[in-house]
């Protein structure tokens, strides 16, 4: 075994873990610890960690987790995440966490945190909005007050303090994080060969679970030794898969679309981990820092508001562009309103480029992946036989 | 209910006079539509905006035709022509997961965008975004720009995560009617803003506001002289659409108010498509947004059984007002604000329970029914919880029936009625006296 398959083992044995072991040994090391969950897309991170707190990424409970629980909560027809993540609490998952946050993305998270407030009173919950409006004395005052709020309530919750100087370093901490998430991205796009998009996956969602500084740490290993291995090769079309960002898909999948003949050169998996695209002023007022980060750097996705129509898809674009991918695989989970919402927009922004794409749905818990490898092997094929290039 | 009482019924629908509320509603439904129909040819504008979080005392201020995306839905769906829609949009390629609203609407344009009167819309000169309680408004309003291509206005309306109203969340908003929504309505419509005219409209929907409140609220009385949720939707016509803050839906609310004053003095129960409902057997509040394309047939399953509606949530999505709010002259931007952030779907799961509690207790209901949707997960996500959170509070029996908005395919009467019939059952059971409290008892 390598050195870059051992440390993607040790991070599948993270993501296989639905009890949290790693956080849960981290929190039990010191007295006093906290560890405050979070769903997709974002939370600024930093404010969590400048009071000493682990942040948890909660992103449903994925094919390894029977839901008995969480289907006598939701029709038939709402997604998976939500229901798997009720299994993970009533379980006794995540029995451990001292707060949950549930970011603004749709409808479903959102009622989410009310659900949480009802059946975990004692835990801290928060619903984590964020401004829709990018004007900096408009929705950057709001959003500076909503951080403030939630710096105010992880004080309390917690007994915590979390001083402007240490929130400083760990914005500082979180640049160096994200500088290398987008070096393993670069990497990936770079050469895709050494770098399966699941062993990316992998490695990104540890991030998820272990302290920061240390997933950095096994971030840069990984770079080190993947650029060593070789591996061969193949005849594989380049491609962007989008509409991930939230409801996981399953290993297998990402696995089948690479095995199908694709090269994964992007993606909007697990967002959060490089949401700001530059690194966050570390001088001046952390919080302003952080409000303007989020309405300027961040990363285009259907949860947000786009006010120039002209920009509408133009992320994708630049993506296929960067990356010299060939076409956009849509990958959305079942009943995903942001996603599916968007997709058609999206679609019309790639078709007016000649750039090509295909779609399909998932669930975090789908099995059968026999159709989605031959529609993107279909894709694939096409791209290689019919593509100007 | 009897098949001669079912003949007595259908005769007594033929023989029905609709209350002067009625006619006037849709009366004034027709101008409107005629209004909206014309507005290209008579130089007016038109503003596309949304039912919760509809600012139109402020959009009247700027002379523009309001024109309603989800009340064109509604219109599709009881004209049965929504189904046609939907399936054209997913020909176009959204997604059959997504609501069914925006698909209507997106099919009716492609079907030539034909209001209820049989002329085309006009297109849009803005899309005021009132992203107020559900998330879809967002990407809806985002689809429909990519159509027209016209001025898209955004005022994002924070979440009630924790059951209240901040003072950064209400000065976030009226900064953005201040900075942005405004001067952008000034540009579009070249009208020069008059804050005394918005106190003047506002004025005026407080005025009718009070009177819509004591018709909502004469279901508390036993027996009810109005159903809260079919018939209620009919009273909230004119105040969630483009009345509020008009003359006309000042006029429509005291004449309304004074039809059902009279109706309770008489004793007489709701108005129902068949005439006046019979025995009043059982009071439910009921949670969600009702079915549009088989609207009657739903309805004929309540009060087929003597069952009406005495306080629903619905007709809370376009404004809470029973519980103090007003729109306030006094403070028009602020009031806006409250308006926005108040609305039903805008309020945390925790806030929606207690609501449903104290109706279920204030209105002295037999229990609770949610009519969940398929389309409408800023609604549906939670309910299961709602209801038995709901159940354990009152210790009154819930049920849940799934239905659409406008897709007929999600609308299966025999599981409805089959679901309906057991809960009546189980209402009985429960009864002080009679079924298993009784023997406990």
């Amino acid at each position: 075994m390598t050195q870059a398959e051992a440390i993607i083992e040790r991070c599948q044995a993270l993501y296989e873990d639905l009890n949290f072991t790693a956080a849960r040994e981290w929190k039990a090391a010191e007295p006093g610890r906290k560890v405050v969950g979070y769903m997709p897309i974002y939370v600024p991170r930093e404010i969590l960690h400048a009071g000493g707190i682990l942040p948890l990424g909660v992103v449903g409970g994925g094919d390894q987790l029977e839901v008995i629980h969480g289907d006598a909560y939701y029709q038939s027809y709402i997604c998976r995440i939500p229901r798997s993540t009720i299994e993970l609490g009533v379980s006794g998952r995540l029995d451990f966490v001292d707060g949950m946050l549930f970011p603004s993305i749709c409808d479903v998270i959102r009622n989410l945190s009310g659900m949480w407030k009802l059946m975990f009173p004692d835990v801290y919950s928060r619903y984590f909005d964020v401004p829709q409006n990018y004007v900096d004395d408009i929705g950057g005052n709001y959003y500076v007050n909503e951080l403030q709020e939630l710096r105010d309530g992880l004080e309390e919750h917690c007994g915590i303090e979390i001083t402007d100087e240490a929130l400083r370093r760990s914005i500082a901490v979180y640049n160096e994080n994200r500088r290398l998430v987008r070096e393993v991205y670069e990497f990936r796009a770079g050469q895709p060969w050494k770098a399966p998009a699941s062993d990316v996956y992998l490695l990104i969602r540890a991030g998820l679970v272990l302290p920061v500084e240390e997933h950095s740490q096994l971030m840069q290993d990984w770079l080190a030794a993947a650029e060593k291995d070789e591996r061969p090769m193949r005849d594989n079309c380049r491609v962007v898969v989008t509409g991930v960002f939230c409801e996981q898909p399953p290993l297998n999948l990402i696995k089948s679309i690479e095995l199908s003949g694709c090269y994964v050169v992007d993606d909007d998996l697990l967002l959060v981990t490089r949401w700001l695209k530059d690194d966050v002023p570390v001088e001046g007022d952390p919080m302003t820092n952080l409000a303007h980060a989020f309405l300027h750097q961040s990363e285009s996705t259907a949860a947000k508001y786009e006010p120039d129509l002209a920009e509408k898809g133009q992320h994708l674009v630049r993506s296929v562009r960067k990356n010299g991918a060939e076409g956009v695989i849509f990958a959305s989970p079942s009943f995903c309103d942001p996603a599916l919402l968007d997709r058609p927009m999206l679609q019309h922004t790639l078709a007016a480029e000649n750039i090509p794409y295909i779609a399909f749905k998932y669930a975090e818990n789908s099995g059968q992946m026999q159709p989605i490898r031959e529609q993107a092997g279909t894709f694939a094929d096409s791209i290689k036989l019919w593509s100007e290039a | 209910m009897t098949q001669e009482t079912q003949a007595q019924g259908r005769s007594a629908a033929q023989d029905v006079a609709k209350d002067d509320s009625m006619l006037k509603q849709k009366a004034m439904m027709a101008r409107h539509f005629d209004r909206l129909t014309s507005a290209t040819e008579r130089g007016e504008k038109v503003c596309s905006t949304f039912v919760p979080g509809n600012l139109n005392e402020l959009i009247m201020c700027f002379d523009l035709c309001n024109n309603l995306p989800e009340v064109n839905a509604i219109q599709s769906g009881l004209r049965k022509k929504s189904g046609g829609y939907v399936m054209e949009a997913e020909k176009m390629g959204h997604s059959e997961d997504v609501c069914t609203y925006v698909k209507s609407d997106i099919g009716m344009m492609a079907k030539g965008n034909i209001a209820p009167n049989g002329k085309p819309f006009p297109k849009p000169d803005v899309l005021m975004l009132s992203y107020t309680g559900c998330f879809t408004f967002m990407k809806w309003f985002e689809l429909l720009r990519e159509q027209f291509g016209c001025e898209t206005i955004m005022l994002h309306t924070p979440y009630e995560g924790d059951g209240k109203i901040t003072d950064n969340m209400r000065s976030y908003m009226v900064k953005q009617l201040k900075e942005e929504v405004i001067p952008k309505l000034e540009r579009v419509s070249g009208v020069k803003f008059d804050i005394d005219r918005l106190r003047e409209n506002l004025k005026r929907s407080a005025q009718a506001e009070d009177d819509l409140v004591k018709v909502l609220q004469s279901g508390k009385n036993r027996r009810s002289p109005i159903d809260a949720y079919f018939g209620g939707i009919y009273y909230i016509g004119p105040i969630f659409g483009a009345f509020r803050g008009t003359d006309d839906a000042i006029d429509y609310y005291a004449t309304l108010r004074k039809e059902v004053e009279a109706r309770l003095a008489a004793g007489r129960g709701p108005v129902t498509p068949e005439g006046d409902m019979g025995e009043e057997k059982y009071r439910l509040v009921v949670e969600g947004p009702p079915n549009y394309t088989s609207f009657r047939h739903f309805w004929k399953m309540f009060y087929d059984e003597g069952a009406v509606v005495v306080a629903s949530s619905y007709t809370k999505v376009g404004g809470v007002y029973d519980f103090g709010f007003r729109h306030d002259p006094q403070n028009p931007l602020e009031t806006l604000a409250d308006y926005c952030l108040g609305v039903y779907t805008n309020r945390s799961l925790p806030q929606r329970v207690d609501m449903l509690t104290d109706y279920v207790n204030e209105y002295q209901a037999d229990g609770l029914l949610i009519n969940s949707i398929k389309s409408c997960n800023s609604f549906s996500a939670g309910q299961l919880l709602m209801m038995r959170e709901v159940e354990k509070r009152t210790g009154k029996p819930a049920a849940f029936v799934e239905s659409d908005l406008v897709d007929p395919r999600y609308f299966s009467a025999a599981n409805i009625k089959n679901r309906m019939e057991s809960y009546f059952q189980m209402i009985d059971q429960k009864r002080p006296g009679r079924g298993f409290e009784g023997e406990a008892a």
